[in-house]
């Protein structure tokens, strides 16, 4: 009685194998991000500020807190209600 | 931190192409390779026709990192993708994976040769000495080292094009809206570029779909 039993585990892994190839794959592409190879990049605030208005703030070289502030205030000149200086 | 990001009022959108010489005039870009192009959307349908400007929109997941075979992009603090040209091979993967089409590969000879890309920084340079001659040989001027935001976005005459910190010109933009009467809500690219119900994005997410001139 052994050899229907091995059989009939036979043909049922078979036949698992044959309906799992009926089955549809998830094809939605994952994209998955490199790690950057090439050089590394300086700090835009690591510099000495050039812009210079009415609205432009000021930073001191390495002072980011400061550069956010002047962009900001940069950013803000482009509202039309803004853009005609007091 | 700031994380940079490109909005264009098609409300606004006089097809000036201010912009485009702008960032032609102050990156020295060359003949053949326009980082930012002004099209026309819905062209040919009577009162939705209008224009906007196309670059790099530095997006949050960009797919352009995603596919590059030399992994030679990578994005700065304030949210801003840059590449390495002395990396990039020209393979052209990055253009076909742009739902912007921002890639440009300058033609290097007379066979079809191409180039490395070449695209949009932000007007933030690349990875070279900021405010360099090699800095702006390769990748342009690098205004946000000097306080300054990108060319085109300042020299926009009527300021459709407005760049900078996500939140503050999706600020601005529902500010001009609501004046308006919620003419015009949709911001073409905005929800492909940096996804749809963050914060601070505008009310209204989907693009209008449409061809370009």
């Amino acid at each position: 009685m052994k050899v229907p039993i091995l059989t009939a585990a036979v043909l049922a892994a078979a036949a698992a194998l044959g309906l799992s190839g009926c089955g549809e794959g998830d094809q939605v592409v994952v994209y998955k991000q490199g790690k950057y190879q090439g050089k590394p990049d300086t700090k835009p605030w690591d510099n000495e500020p050039l812009a210079r208005g009415p609205l432009d703030g000021k930073w001191t070289k390495g002072d980011s807190k400061g550069w956010e502030n002047q962009i900001k205030e940069r950013q803000l000149g482009q509202h039309e209600h803004r853009r005609i200086y007091q | 931190m700031a994380r940079m990001k490109f909005l264009c009022d098609a409300e606004r959108c006089i097809e000036c192409n201010g912009c485009v010489t702008a960032c032609k005039n102050e990156n020295e870009v060359p003949w053949g390779v326009n980082r930012r192009r002004v099209v026309t959307i819905n062209e040919g349908i009577v009162g939705a026709e209008k224009s906007i400007s196309v670059a790099c929109m530095h997006c949050s997941d960009a797919p352009c990192m995603a596919v590059c075979p030399v992994d030679c992009f990578y994005r700065t603090d304030d949210g801003v993708v840059l590449h390495d040209k002395d990396l990039c091979i020209g393979c052209g993967y990055c253009f076909y994976a742009c739902p912007f089409g921002a890639p440009q590969f300058p033609q290097a000879g007379a066979f079809g040769l191409r180039g490395k890309m070449d695209k949009c920084t932000f007007c933030a340079g690349g990875p070279e000495a900021d405010r360099s001659e090699a800095e702006f040989k390769k990748y342009g001027r690098n205004r946000l080292s000097e306080g300054k935001l990108p060319a085109c976005a300042e020299m926009c005459s009527t300021k459709a094009l407005l760049g900078g910190d996500g939140d503050v010109i999706a600020d601005i933009y529902r500010d001009r809206v609501i004046r308006r009467g919620a003419k015009g809500v949709e911001v073409f690219g905005w929800g492909t570029a940096y996804g749809t119900g963050k914060p601070g994005a505008p009310a209204q997410q989907p693009a209008p779909a449409g061809g370009k001139s």
